[in-house]
């Protein structure tokens, strides 16, 4: 089952290969990650998506609270959350084409960024299954590149403290 | 105070209170070498093996209760510690490393002697530390010290960088330190504590399992006034030998794979569990689905990731076990309904009379087992004993014969299985505890892993009595070979002679005995012990014998395989 989880995380050197480490001596294979600056200059956000089972991942979460550097661990619950994600694809566009691709562009709000003689590069951001439709959509028409930034998410605006780690044990 | 880094890395730990570090030099620790040279309060003890320092650290510690320290020059120097450093972190032992590193600006390049360390023992170190700013080593000295000793304890590594240690700045130690990450519980929660005293009030045949949590929380005396306020039978795991006194008429033994069958069967026939600072090792559970069937069980423990890692726990209680501990004593005492446990503790004393440990004396070879009962003979009358082992069968007949009756007093490699453990962790706890009679019970397999630190026994005025249970083979290798590979036994042949131990003993300047049989062996134990010097006891044990009973890997607790008196011995040949 897929879970995302939303780590804050001490601004500091290896904290990433800390954490990398829980997913990867289990052998699980980290999906997407996204790592970047939060509100404060000295914690950063790491957003996991990752591909496991319920029980080993709490395992993992209790093993990463007791990392040095590690704030907060929470896992971001489908419907109790937004999730985004930005795709940036090429995809061949011979001038023939290229009125039909903008158009589909349009329809998912997609961005065109670049435009060559046989090619467009569009932009998308949005939620992450709003940009898999996108791109299975456009790979027929001859997807050259693509680059997703791995999904980011936060806890929805009416539910602010949503985003708290989740208390596993009575402690 | 102006100082260079190196000089402040000794200052620091000054002001922790190391009396002892242990440790090898090389050029990327030069400073901090050349720093202990011009004085300080620290001992250094000097090993002959990285390795070696490591685990006399971790005997330091598990003796001491205090973290141990270890010092290590870059690359190699570094890399021999981190089997020290795995089994700190398997058997939550406090050891602070501090490795020297390259300079600063050769990290990366390959540089001569140049390793990441930090990024080596990042799955096995509570945390680390690269040095880049000589204005930080103080301050993560400390952090160093705090989170190997604080929640549950382990494993810290600092590596310092040679220009670090030379650069100067002005030095002042830290009275605190900010962790904004490390929250260790502070105290158990109320109501789980609550319902885990009804829990115990309420079964019929509750057991306290007990794992070497307790030995780290200091919290022998608030476990004993449980078992005894609640008239509860304890087990205590291999790593918790001492932790709870094993001729009190409730130590109901050790459990797990060469446990006593009584011991196994008071733990699964449970129907209440309280697991104080264990973990369900699967040395300890067997198969774990058929483990403990009936029982449900209370975990307490200071590592909320130990909670329902192996077994689901129907009350866990994160915190501190001292105050855990005490607290839970006084609400089983309010609800305890004075008699309740009589039939069960009776019924575990049944057992106990029913299943005891066996094994038979044949007349021709000196059996292992009577080397440790002869130990246990020897020592039984002193309270200055402390127990080192390295790890196969000698260390688990150590666990059946040797009774400890203090915590600390026995020191084993229990969740890596390190060989080579028992002679520098008997070094280590010698220095911890320059009072105390230290006895290491070795394999010979283990025995050849690290006996250069014979050497620093001898040089560095730590004498350890080392008993060497020869059975001139990789003896635990031999009896699962023997039972699970149909007796093709594949290379683990190291004979009784080569080499021949009193004598390498005597090349060291160490003492050295030779027991072939029943007759001597007594006389040499007795000598050894008494001599006052490092001294080492060969005892040439019957490499057939096997270590019972036994639970074969992958089968429930309760199907241990005992000695079998109508069994005969594989018929390999015996070799002196």
């Amino acid at each position: 089952m897929k879970h995302t989880l939303s780590v804050l995380v001490e601004n500091k050197p290896a904290v990433l290969m800390r954490i990398a480490s829980l997913f990867a001596r289990r052998g699980f294979n980290i999906d997407s990650l996204a790592v970047g600056p939060t509100e404060r200059h000295d914690v950063s956000r790491i957003t996991i998506r990752v591909d496991c089972e319920t029980s080993p991942l709490e395992q993992i979460e209790k093993q990463m609270h007791k990392l040095v550097n590690v704030l907060r661990v929470a896992e971001l619950v489908p419907g109790e959350s937004i999730e985004r994600e930005l795709v940036l694809m090429k995809v061949s566009a011979p001038p023939a084409k290229r009125a039909e691709l903008m158009a589909l562009g349009e329809v998912f709000g997609a961005r065109v960024v670049d435009l060559g003689p046989d090619s467009i590069v569009f932009e998308l951001t949005g939620p992450p299954e709003d940009v898999d439709s996108f791109e299975e959509l456009v790979r027929p028409h001859g997807l050259q590149e693509l680059v997703r930034t791995g999904r980011i998410g936060l806890g929805r605006a009416h539910r602010p403290n949503r985003n708290r780690p989740k208390q596993h044990v009575l402690a | 105070m102006r100082m260079n880094g190196a000089d402040a890395i000794l200052r620091s730990l000054e002001a922790e209170g190391v009396d002892v570090a242990f440790g090898l030099p090389g050029g990327a620790i030069l400073p901090l070498y050349d720093a202990l040279a011009r004085g300080t309060t620290v001992r250094h003890v000097l090993a002959r093996h990285e390795q070696g320092a490591g685990h006399m650290a971790e005997g330091y510690a598990r003796a001491s209760g205090r973290p141990g320290v270890a010092f290590a020059t870059s690359g190699p120097g570094a890399t021999n510690l981190v089997t020290p450093i795995a089994d700190a972190w398997m058997d939550s032992t406090p050891l602070v490393c501090i490795t020297g590193q390259v300079r600063s600006h050769l990290i990366g390049s390959d540089a001569f002697q140049e390793c990441d360390i930090t990024g080596i023992t990042i799955p096995i170190v509570k945390h680390s530390w690269l040095v880049q700013d000589v204005e930080e080593l103080p301050h993560v000295i400390k952090s160093a010290f705090h989170v190997a000793r604080t929640g549950r304890c382990g494993p810290v590594l600092v590596d310092v960088p040679r220009d670090i240690q030379e650069a100067e700045f002005d030095f002042s130690y830290p009275e605190t330190v900010s962790l904004p990450g490390w929250k260790p519980p502070r105290r158990g929660h109320e109501r789980q504590i609550l319902a885990a005293a009804q829990a115990i009030a309420a079964a019929e045949r509750p057991i306290l399992y007990v794992g070497g949590g307790v030995l780290n929380a200091d919290a022998s005396e608030q476990l004993r006034a449980l078992a005894e306020r609640g008239r509860l039978p304890v087990v205590t795991t291999l790593m918790a030998k001492g932790a709870f006194p094993e001729r009190h008429e409730l130590h109901a033994g050790w459990p797990g794979m060469h446990g006593p069958k009584w011991s196994n069967w008071a733990l699964n026939k449970a129907d209440l569990i309280v697991a104080v600072g264990s973990r369900f090792d699967d040395r300890v559970t067997g198969k774990v689905s058929a483990f403990a069937p009936g029982a449900a069980v209370v975990h307490l423990d200071i590592d909320a990731a130990e909670i329902s890692k192996i077994r689901r726990a129907d009350i866990p209680v994160v915190g501190p076990l001292q105050p855990v501990l005490a607290e839970l004593t006084r609400l089983v005492g309010e609800s305890l309904r004075p008699g309740r446990t009589e039939p069960w503790l009776r019924q575990i004393a049944d057992w106990r009379e029913q299943f005891p440990l066996r094994y038979r004396r044949d007349g021709d070879m000196l059996k292992p087992q009577l080397v440790l009962e002869t130990l246990q003979e020897l020592t039984a009358a002193r309270d200055d004993v402390v127990w080192t082992t390295g790890v196969g069968q000698h260390q688990m007949w150590a666990m059946q014969y040797l009774l400890c009756q203090r915590p600390r007093s026995f020191i084993t490699s229990g969740g890596l299985g390190t060989m080579g453990y028992g002679v520098p962790a008997a070094i280590g706890a010698k220095a911890a505890r320059p009072d105390a009679t230290v006895v290491c019970v070795d394999g010979d397999g283990c025995f050849q892993m690290t006996q250069q630190e014979l050497a620093t026994a001898v040089l560095e005025d730590l004498p350890i009595v080392v008993v060497v249970v020869n059975n001139g083979y990789l003896g635990m290798v031999r009896q699962w070979q023997d039972m699970f590979f149909e007796e093709r036994f594949s290379q683990i042949r190291l004979t009784h002679a080569v080499p021949d131990y009193a004598a390498l003993a005597r090349a060291y300047g160490a003492e050295g005995f030779t027991v072939e049989n029943e007759n001597d062996l007594e006389g040499a134990l007795a000598e050894a012990l008494a001599c006052g010097r490092t001294a080492v006891v060969d005892a040439r044990v019957d490499p057939r014998e096997h270590c019972f009973p036994m639970i074969p890997a992958g089968a429930a607790a309760l199907d241990l395989v005992e000695f079998d008196e109508a069994a005969t011995l594989s018929v390999d040949e015996v070799t002196a």
